[in-house]
């Protein structure tokens, strides 16, 4: 049963990225990629990380992808793109993609084998937090700063020019 | 259960597509979006690999990817969107400033 | 008392050196007062260490001071050492007292001149390394001051640089001094090698020792003599003499008359032991110094230009010194050094008196009948000019006598005979540029003879002095004639030149030598005023029945001209092709073919940076691949 959910879960994901690949529109390119983020989180749960996979759903494919969306709205661009005029640096990326993936295969070749303990421990957010805050406490201070940071930043970024 | 090697060959595969889709594609909205394709991948694969040490440090990393990833995010679309005010085009071949 | 020798060159070279730092910013009055100063305070050190030296016991001659650990390499020691003898004592005597005169003499001579400050401060570095060559105790020092005083004869000689003809007289000089030293150093190779040290001391006691062979002394002393004959201007390395008169008449005097030209005098009579043991090489040195001062004497008759006269007749008189060294009468050679630094400095300040009254004319045609004109100048001109010449009773002619007796005493008789020539030839051209200038009637330009003025005092002063000592100063020198014991100068030398080298003559024969040299110096003056005062036709008549040899004399032989065909024109020559071929082509090809291909590498990479996104992320890609393949590999 939990294999079918997987196969179903992974089949999804992939298909999303794929009809991201494929379509020229932005707008169906950041539905297809909502869609990815959600059966991702799906999947994350099947990884006994519960927390994590709501935060991903909520945060991922709740707020980021509509971030992008606002975006694509605001710039709407009517125009087609005409095709590329230097095909050969098309070929050359696939090309190096596909023996990027050899080597991440090889790379990972080793973990192949390794399985889960048989104790199933589900992380609870209570557990994440015990580790958030004690162990890496300096991290998580940092990160939200980073935030506040970002917010400031992207608003003077895009804040219009004042008329004098 | 499912084995951890699933979930990497998955993670391998979303960041290869990752990966091609941002040399595809030409408007810059959606090479920014196939960046975040690539951040996820990484995330599953640090959460399958985090299952089988069984440390929860893996989960604890992810978090903070994802934060990381929203606020870059952010920061990104607002550049884009000035791009396309200056230049009224989001074609990353019309981004040539740097040139030479 | 004679502790403190060692300060007397390094006043002068503190002088230099404040000078040449802060010159420009001191005024012109404590610019001239600190150099003569300097001058005056090496001087005062000279006669003090003089008289100190005097109360030495001779056994302890010389006094050496080493001042500092210079070279220091394996078995081969080369200091910074000074050592204070009778020889060395009589330079520095010579050197500061008539450097101080002259220096006094500058300050009214270049006193509109802008480059007053760098005149001083060169006149000083001047003083310093002559004290350094004459005062060093090893051949190594002494050479470095040899080549100081080459620097600087070539620094004061192009001192109004502006001028073509003088900057080209500095380079002449410096570039013929320059072979001479080549052959210089050959000879301190020489000496460095089988004697093993450059001591003075040392090198002597390897001769005295039996240590050093006929045949190395005659290479060495010959190589030494070649460098001496560039810095003492004589037969062949003479050619620079004349053209340096392009500089101030007090360099002139200075450097060319009364210290620089003698450096050469002093070595060879320093290294006497070397020219006594090889006497194939003395007799080069004596025949090449009597040759030389026939050859100049002739060149004299003819020139036109005061100061070139002048120069001749330097060229002249050192050949006379070296006469002197050349048959063994080392102190007769010093004796005329000493004078000749007396009444040569004198003339050619006189000179410089006359050129200045006459608003810079050097051409003696364009003189004459002056003698109303500078009554101080003239007698003092007149006076240098009968000591020159030989006549009695000044120091000309106990010097010069001294010489011709020896030469004659040791049996070289030609020689004598040239120099007995010579004295005629002297005489003849001294007194024809004393009636040309001071008698006859007046050729003056105009503009000349509006503003012909006396010297002012800071000049004429030191014309007195030197016209004093012109007299008095061969007092200490008289001849055997008058009793042994009453040669002090000989006497005071033995120690350096040791006793004996000179044979003595019956009292019969010295007083016939001595005759001979009185008649034929009164000769030479009476030919003289016969062809210029009382029948001035007839130095016309012989320039128009012989004008071949009047042409090769007025051309100076046209050797300038026979060098310049020789060795200047293909020398550049040469340099021109190096230059062309390999300066251009593989040095600087070199350098900008390095520039070049880094321009070339940068063009390529420049290919790659497009400035697009895409580009730069294909190369993000590369790279992770190729790390993790590195990673993966190894």
């Amino acid at each position: 049963m939990s294999h079918f959910l997987f196969f179903l879960l992974a089949a999804l994901c992939f298909g999303s990225v794929l009809g991201m690949i494929i379509y020229k529109n932005q707008a169906y390119n950041a539905l297809f990629l909502i869609l990815a983020f959600a059966s991702l989180g799906g999947l994350f749960g099947f990884l006994d990380a519960p927390f994590i996979a709501v935060v991903q759903i909520i945060i991922y494919a709740g707020a980021i992808m509509v971030l992008f969306i606002f975006v694509i709205m605001m710039i709407d661009v009517r125009f087609g793109i005409p095709p590329e005029k230097k095909k050969w640096t098309l070929y050359l990326s696939l090309g190096l993609a596909i023996i990027l993936f050899f080597e991440l295969a090889l790379a990972l070749k080793g973990a192949f084998s390794l399985n889960g303990p048989d104790a199933v421990h589900k992380a609870s957010p209570a557990d994440l937090g015990r580790v958030l805050f004690t162990k890496y406490l300096y991290q998580f201070e940092i990160t939200s700063i980073l935030i506040i940071a970002a917010i400031v930043g992207a608003i003077v970024l895009v804040k219009k020019k004042e008329k004098e | 259960m499912i084995p951890i090697s699933y979930f990497l060959v998955l993670s391998i595969l979303l960041f290869i597509m990752g990966a091609i889709a941002f040399f595809i594609k030409r408007d810059l909205i959606t090479m920014f979006m196939a960046v975040e394709v690539m951040l996820n991948a990484a995330n599953l694969a640090f959460l399958a690999l985090a299952k089988s040490a069984n440390s929860i440090d893996g989960q604890v990393i992810v978090f903070f990817i994802i934060t990381v990833a929203a606020a870059e995010a952010t920061v990104g679309l607002a550049i884009i969107l000035l791009i396309f005010r200056q230049k009224k085009t989001i074609k990353s071949e019309d981004i040539k400033l740097m040139k030479g | 008392m004679t502790e403190i020798f060692w300060l007397i060159p390094f006043v002068p070279a503190l002088s230099t050196l404040i000078l040449g730092v802060f010159g420009r910013k001191l005024p012109k009055k404590y610019v001239s007062f600190q150099a003569c100063f300097a001058i005056f305070i090496s001087f005062a050190i000279s006669v003090i260490s003089l008289i100190g030296l005097l109360q030495t016991a001779r056994e302890s001659y010389p006094i050496v001071k080493n001042l500092f650990s210079w070279i220091n390499s394996g078995s081969f020691q080369a200091n910074l050492s000074l050592q204070l003898d009778p020889l060395s004592a009589v330079m520095a005597l010579v050197v500061s007292g008539v450097g101080f005169i002259i220096h006094v003499y500058s300050v009214g001579y270049m006193a509109n001149d802008e480059g007053y400050t760098r005149y001083f401060t060169y006149l000083n570095l001047f003083t310093f390394a002559m004290l350094i060559l004459v005062m060093a105790s090893n051949i190594v020092l002494m050479f470095v001051g040899w080549e100081g005083v080459g620097l600087c004869s070539y620094l004061l000689i192009g001192f109004w640089f502006e001028k073509h003809s003088a900057a080209n007289a500095g380079k002449k000089a410096f570039i013929v001094n320059r072979v001479g030293d080549a052959a210089f150093i050959i000879g301190i190779l020489f000496i460095l090698v089988h004697i093993g040290s450059g001591e003075f001391t040392a090198i002597n006691g390897a001769i005295s020792g039996g240590a050093v062979s006929q045949g190395l002394a005659t290479v060495i002393a010959i190589l030494l003599f070649v460098g001496a004959t560039g810095k003492s201007a004589q037969i062949p390395l003479y050619v620079w003499l004349p053209d340096a008169m392009e500089g101030p008449t007090p360099v002139s005097a200075l450097i060319h008359a009364a210290t620089m030209v003698t450096a050469g005098v002093y070595m060879v009579c320093r290294m006497n032991l070397l020219y006594t043991l090889s006497e194939t090489a003395a007799l080069i040195v004596a025949t090449v110094g009597a040759l030389t001062a026939i050859y100049a004497g002739t060149m004299a008759l003819t020139q036109n230009d005061i100061k070139r006269v002048l120069a001749y007749s330097t060229i002249s008189q050192i050949g006379y010194m070296f006469i002197g060294c050349g048959v063994g009468a080392y102190a007769a050679g010093m004796f005329h050094l000493y004078t000749h630094a007396f009444f040569k400095s004198l003339l050619f300040l006189c000179a410089g008196s006359v050129m200045h009254a006459l608003s810079g004319e050097a051409n003696m045609k364009k003189m004459g009948g002056l003698r109303k004109y500078l009554p101080i100048t003239y007698p003092t001109f007149l006076i240098g000019a009968i000591a020159i010449a030989g006549v009695p009773f000044l120091s000309g002619f106990f010097s010069k006598d001294a010489i011709l007796t020896q030469a004659f005493a040791q049996g070289k008789y030609f020689i004598w005979a040239l120099g007995i020539l010579g004295a005629v030839l002297t005489a003849l051209y001294m007194f024809r540029l004393i009636f040309l200038t001071f008698y006859g009637e007046e050729r003056l330009e105009p503009e000349a003879k509006k503003h012909i003025h006396e010297s002012p005092r800071a000049m004429t002063i030191p014309l007195v002095i030197l016209a004093f000592f012109s007299v008095v100063a061969g007092y200490i020198g008289l001849p055997v004639v008058f009793g042994k014991k009453l040669n002090l100068f000989h006497r005071f030398l033995e120690p350096v030149i040791g006793e004996g080298h000179e044979a003595h003559l019956g009292l019969g024969t010295e007083w016939m030598l001595i005759l001979i040299s009185v008649a034929v110096a009164f000769l030479g003056i009476y030919i003289a005023y016969v062809f210029y005062i009382r029948s001035p036709q007839i130095p016309r008549t012989l320039v128009a029945r012989f004008p071949f040899v009047h042409k090769l004399l007025f051309n100076k032989y046209y050797v300038d001209e026979i060098y310049n065909a020789l060795f200047v024109n293909s020398t550049i020559k040469g340099s021109e092709i190096i230059y062309d071929k390999f300066d251009l082509k593989v040095i600087d090809g070199g350098v900008n073919g390095a520039a070049t291909a880094a321009g070339f590498f940068g063009k390529i990479l420049s290919y790659f940076q497009s400035g697009l996104i895409k580009d730069y992320a294909l190369i993000f890609l590369l790279g992770l691949i190729i790390f993790l393949g590195y990673l993966l590999i190894f």
